[in-house]
């Protein structure tokens, strides 16, 4: 059993490793702040789920949250992946991912 | 975290490819065919062309092309230009072509100037997928 406390990068990757939490995640950056409601709209998951998924997006800083009324509104921290995010580390990973890409369509382009 | 504020930084990624450097080549010049792996474009293989790579996500880079050597080298400069200093950024990247037996070796180098840290973030925006896939990757070592 690890009993260390985890660190920020352990949190961070675990937090974003469930597709439909980085989903989640992934839109509030797009599009900015949203509703539980609106964010359910489009989940493919019940709001309970979107719920819980957003607490521990929560709890790993990468969103906050604001009440307004009855409404909650979630917004992305992207400062929160600054443990992570160098500018080497995420322009290789665009390019091995344009790469698959690039694969891809030279595959295609054969007669 | 590295604090230099004139710090270049350099990507490299290669993959050989089981085609000859022709067909590579036109994959990378040619507009409809850069605009299915890379993203959509006006570009043009003739040194001095300014254009524009769009992003999914919305965003656009400024690019213009330094050096076309056929089926061997390709230039262009890749700028996001942002009038927060901690938001721009100036690249090249530079794509080569070797022949091999099996195909053709693709190097991609990319050096840039980034004046901070902060400017990952937009970049991290930017580049979402690919920062994703690269992440997965790191879970995927982690076990």
């Amino acid at each position: 059993m690890d009993l260390q406390v985890p660190d920020a990068h352990d949190v961070l990757f675990r937090t974003l490793a469930d597709p439909t939490r980085r989903a989640l995640f992934e839109r509030l950056c797009r599009e900015g702040e949203k509703t539980v409601g609106a964010l359910t709209a489009q989940a493919g998951v019940s709001q309970p789920v979107v719920s819980k998924h957003l607490g521990l997006l929560k709890q790993a800083g990468l969103v906050r949250d604001r009440h307004e009324g009855r409404q909650t509104h979630y917004s992305a921290q992207l400062g929160a992946l600054a443990p992570l995010v160098d500018w080497t580390r995420e322009m290789a990973g665009f390019w091995q991912t344009r790469f698959d890409q690039l694969e891809d369509l030279l595959k295609r382009m054969d007669q | 975290m590295n604090d230099s504020s004139t710090e270049i930084r350099t990507v490299v990624v290669e993959r050989e490819f089981p085609h000859p450097p022709e067909k590579v080549w036109r994959a990378l010049t040619q507009q409809h065919l850069v605009e299915e792996w890379l993203m959509k474009n006006d570009f043009q293989p003739v040194v001095g062309h300014r254009f524009n790579l769009r992003g999914e996500w919305g965003g656009v880079l400024d690019c213009e092309v330094l050096a076309v050597d056929l089926h061997e080298r390709l230039s262009y400069s890749w700028n996001h230009v942002h009038d927060d200093p901690a938001y721009d950024l100036r690249s090249v990247v530079t794509l080569t072509l070797t022949p091999t037996s099996a195909g053709t070796h693709l190097r991609m180098e990319q050096s840039g100037f980034r004046p901070d840290q902060k400017l990952a973030f937009n970049g991290a925006r930017h580049g979402w997928q690919g920062f994703l896939g690269a992440l997965e990757t790191v879970l995927a070592r982690q076990g």
